[in-house]
């Protein structure tokens, strides 16, 4: 027997678990690309520093 | 490696395990609700989030009201972060209640429910945090206003709680009431591993969201130091600290 049984409430339940799941990667992805920027702030700062010294 | 370094992995680790168990543990071990049946497995997941975002909102309020007291900046970025997050999670919340209430009643959404109504307002209201905040140039009268606004509502998010408890008549369950809702122990173990799952989760996107923009603060901040360094001799980028202090939070 699945873990979720497929009749309507099923689809229910999995659509629940489906948005809180989707939400949560989509929130990682969006911190992913923001620590990629800064990232490449650091690089380009440490570019500017060592163009300094 | 910074203590940060090591303590965020691991709370990374506890957090999966945590989730990971959880969700084992309503498909797989929690029983099928005598009275709504399967959709009932929707509880696990919605009422954690649901107090976990509350919290988080309330807990904003407290770091904006440090920094109300203190004037350190780092309690209104953590302030930020936190109403930040929670508002993000609140979304989850309202879209999971409404599939549980289209199973559950057969409507998406129920306007004579206060549980209903009064969170959503709760989250309109903090919709207005951001565009308040941002409308802001100055970033002290910023943070400030902000503290402000945090502390306020903050405040308003256990009264509205209370108020709706009090409110008569209800359709939305009551599973943690003292008076009803008795859960048996095997339902009560999956929501308490549950919740504390989410808290986790909450205290970990909150620690990783707040060292992100940590970072990117103190990069802004470094980069004007070495825009303004009269060259050669000007002064070093370790003189720039503490960093929190000159920067805003606008990016």
């Amino acid at each position: 027997m699945p873990a979720i049984p497929l009749d309507e409430p099923g689809a229910y339940v999995a659509g629940a678990y489906v948005i809180f799941v989707v939400l949560l990667v989509a929130y990682v992805a969006v911190m992913a690309r923001h620590i990629t920027r800064t990232r490449e702030d650091l690089r380009r700062l440490a570019d500017s520093v060592r163009e300094d010294r | 490696m910074s203590k940060e370094g090591t303590r965020l992995p691991l709370l990374g680790a506890v957090t999966a395990a945590a989730l990971g168990t959880a969700f084992a543990l309503v498909f797989f071990y929690a029983p099928i609700d005598a009275d709504q049946g399967f959709i009932q497995k929707i509880f696990y997941l919605h009422v954690p989030l649901g107090i976990v975002t509350l919290g988080g909102f309330v807990a904003g309020g407290v770091m904006g009201a440090q920094f109300l007291r203190t004037g350190d900046r780092r309690w209104d970025l953590r302030s930020y972060v936190a109403i930040h997050l929670s508002l993000i999670l609140a979304i989850g919340v309202l879209a999971t209640g409404s599939v549980w209430a289209r199973a559950s009643w057969g409507h998406w959404w129920v306007w004579s429910e206060p549980m209903l109504v009064s969170f959503l307002v709760v989250f309109l209201l903090y919709c207005c945090y951001q565009p308040l905040r941002f409308a802001i140039q100055d970033p002290d009268l910023q943070a400030r206003a902000a503290a402000v606004f945090a502390v306020m509502a903050g405040a308003f998010v256990p009264l509205n709680f209370v108020a709706v408890r009090l409110a008569q008549p209800v359709t939305h369950p009551r599973v943690l009431s003292a008076t009803g809702g008795e859960m048996p122990r095997a339902m009560r173990l999956t929501f308490v591993i549950a919740m504390v799952a989410m808290a986790l989760l909450y205290v970990l996107l909150w620690r990783l969201e707040l060292m992100r923009k940590t970072t990117a603060i103190e990069i802004r901040a470094l980069r004007r130091v070495l825009d303004e360094r009269p060259t050669p001799a000007g002064p070093s980028i370790a003189a720039a600290e503490p960093l929190h202090r000159h920067a805003s939070y606008s990016a």
